[in-house]
């Protein structure tokens, strides 16, 4: 028995993969560089997976750890953080502040038992609107690939109407493992999310 | 009159305020600091009749819930939600209590029994009842519910997760600590007492009583400069550290930067870091979270290879950044937690 969280995706804990799941991934961007690069896949017409919500920042460096955390607990699957590449920081050395909380935060949630593909560190300049969209794209099928987190802090509250049972069962319970379809314990995942 | 007073003979406690000390899943520390404000505790009895308290006297759940909605005016509840009966109980002594206070980390925050939520239950019994170090040659196991020829019997049984306080019900005021400060628990009953007596203001619900608005750091009579940390280490691996300058600038992962003043900075001062006891400081919505920006802002690395270097230094991170607080965290637990491994 492992005193350690495990590490492993709900497939991987005998979930059969789901093709209708469609992660949720907060995406944090710099205002001065990413945010341009998406603007720019926008206007050059480059597609790139809608699963992905842009939240503008003015620096990566503005990354409080809060954010991601918030984001896993309230239903994110994955949460991207994006800024200019190091030595091009607009306020100039705030995206290697981004890069450490990065390297904390992955190890971190780790040990909680997300995996730390969940969280993900995209560099992309004003220029690189289709590289962005190519990343975005890619982080959408790992995440697609590991599952829906279904993290159940946010409901855990008696306050919020949900005992503790019902989570608890919603999650698999006793029974062990996470529920095998989505929308199991939080309605916002599956296709419907995405519309 | 409560039936306390009537077993003791006082006949004169029908006015007083009655308040109510309850310890939950807690180590008892919460009420020794409650002790320890010594000679005072003759002004807390005179100041209010103390309806339960089971550390200390004797009292009887059936006497709380006889007891109109309301009628205890202050409630100090010690201790996390660990079993179904302290759930049940805080729930109980919710509806009987004018205010509901979260008193110490267990309550407030989860605390070190919430550090529970990283291993799943069954992970937890195994441990407690299966490992080499147990008597226990016939595997047994506590079960929650057993039918005795005299009637069913039941013990607490075993939450999934710990909660805190406020997690499970409505919660007025938190004096953090674990365990609090024995002179800021009399502060915070002086003030409760003014309030009753009209005499002071009233804190607003919600208020973090006995300790302050700021950090640890900020009582810390340590040298700051500027900190740049190129290598975190443990406190046993060197064998002296600088007494006068902060010890997280001397490498020794301090959590004074996240943590909330009101203790006196008692564990720097004699060369222990921080750990954060007092839990997160004001207007930190996640302890951690605040704790991981710090240290993030102030490790001397720019390549990812460095960066991983320093902060292997740092060998527990969920134990680092959530000691006392990972019931009352963002994410409140770990995947295990919610994954029993088929356990039933």
């Amino acid at each position: 028995m492992s005193t350690q969280a495990p590490v492993a995706s709900a497939s991987a804990e005998g979930a059969a993969p789901d093709a209708t799941f469609e992660p949720v991934i907060i995406g944090f961007t710099c205002n001065w560089c990413s945010y341009r690069a998406a603007d720019l896949a926008g206007t050059a017409r480059t597609k790139y997976p809608p699963n992905v919500r842009l939240i503008r920042l003015m620096c990566s460096g503005r990354l409080d750890p809060t954010f991601v955390l918030k984001a896993f607990s309230e239903g994110a699957d994955a949460v991207l953080v994006s800024g200019c590449h190091p030595g091009e920081c607009h306020y100039i050395e705030q995206n290697y502040k981004a890069l450490r909380r990065f390297h904390l935060l992955q190890r971190t949630i780790e040990a909680l038992g997300i995996e730390p593909a969940r969280l993900q560190l995209v560099w992309a300049s004003a220029a690189e609107g289709v590289r962005l969209a190519n990343e975005i794209a890619r982080v959408t099928e790992e995440v697609r690939a590991l599952g829906p987190l279904n993290w159940p802090a946010a409901s855990i509250v008696d306050v919020d109407g949900m005992e503790l049972d019902a989570v608890w069962e919603a999650t698999g319970g006793d029974a062990g493992g996470l529920p095998a379809t989505p929308g199991g314990a939080n309605p916002k995942h599956g296709a419907e999310a995405i519309k | 009159m409560s039936p306390t007073a009537k077993s003791n003979g006082r006949a004169t406690t029908a006015a007083k305020p009655k308040l109510a000390i309850f310890g939950a899943a807690s180590c008892g520390g919460c009420d020794v600091a409650i002790i320890n404000i010594h000679e005072h505790i003759v002004d807390v009895a005179a100041a209010f009749d103390i309806v339960l308290w089971p550390t200390v006297m004797d009292g009887k759940y059936s006497d709380i819930e006889a007891m109109d909605d309301g009628e205890i005016t202050v409630t100090l509840v010690n201790g996390s939600m660990r079993t179904d009966e302290t759930v049940h109980l805080s729930k109980l002594l919710r509806r009987k209590s004018k205010f509901m206070v979260a008193f110490g980390s267990c309550a407030s925050e989860g605390c070190i029994p919430g550090l529970a939520n990283l291993s799943s239950r069954k992970e937890i019994l195994d441990t407690a009842f299966s490992t080499t170090s147990t008597d226990n040659p016939d595997g047994i196991r506590p079960i929650w519910e057993y039918q005795a020829p005299e009637g069913v019997l039941h013990l607490p049984e075993f939450e999934p997760m710990l909660r805190t306080l406020d997690q499970v019900v409505d919660v007025d005021y938190t004096i953090p600590g674990c365990p609090p400060e024995s002179k800021q628990i009399w502060a915070a009953l002086q003030a409760v007492v003014a309030a009753l007596n009209g005499t002071g203001p009233l804190p607003p619900k919600g208020s973090i009583l006995g300790a302050g608005e700021s950090t640890v750091c900020d009582e810390c009579a340590r040298k700051r400069n500027v900190k740049k940390i190129d290598r975190f280490v443990r406190i046993q691996q060197v064998a002296q550290f600088d007494p006068e300058i902060c010890l997280l600038e001397q490498g020794l992962p301090c959590n004074g930067p996240a943590t909330r003043d009101g203790c006196g900075a008692l564990c720097p001062a004699v060369g222990a870091p921080c750990i954060g006891c007092y839990g997160a400081a004001e207007g930190v919505v996640d302890y951690g979270a605040r704790l991981m920006s710090a240290y993030a802002s102030v490790v001397e690395a720019q390549k990812p290879d460095e960066i991983d270097k320093v902060l292997d230094g740092i060998v527990d991170p969920a134990g680092q950044f959530y000691r006392f607080s990972l019931a009352g965290s963002l994410l409140r637990s770990s995947k295990a937690a919610w994954n029993t491994d088929g356990e039933k």
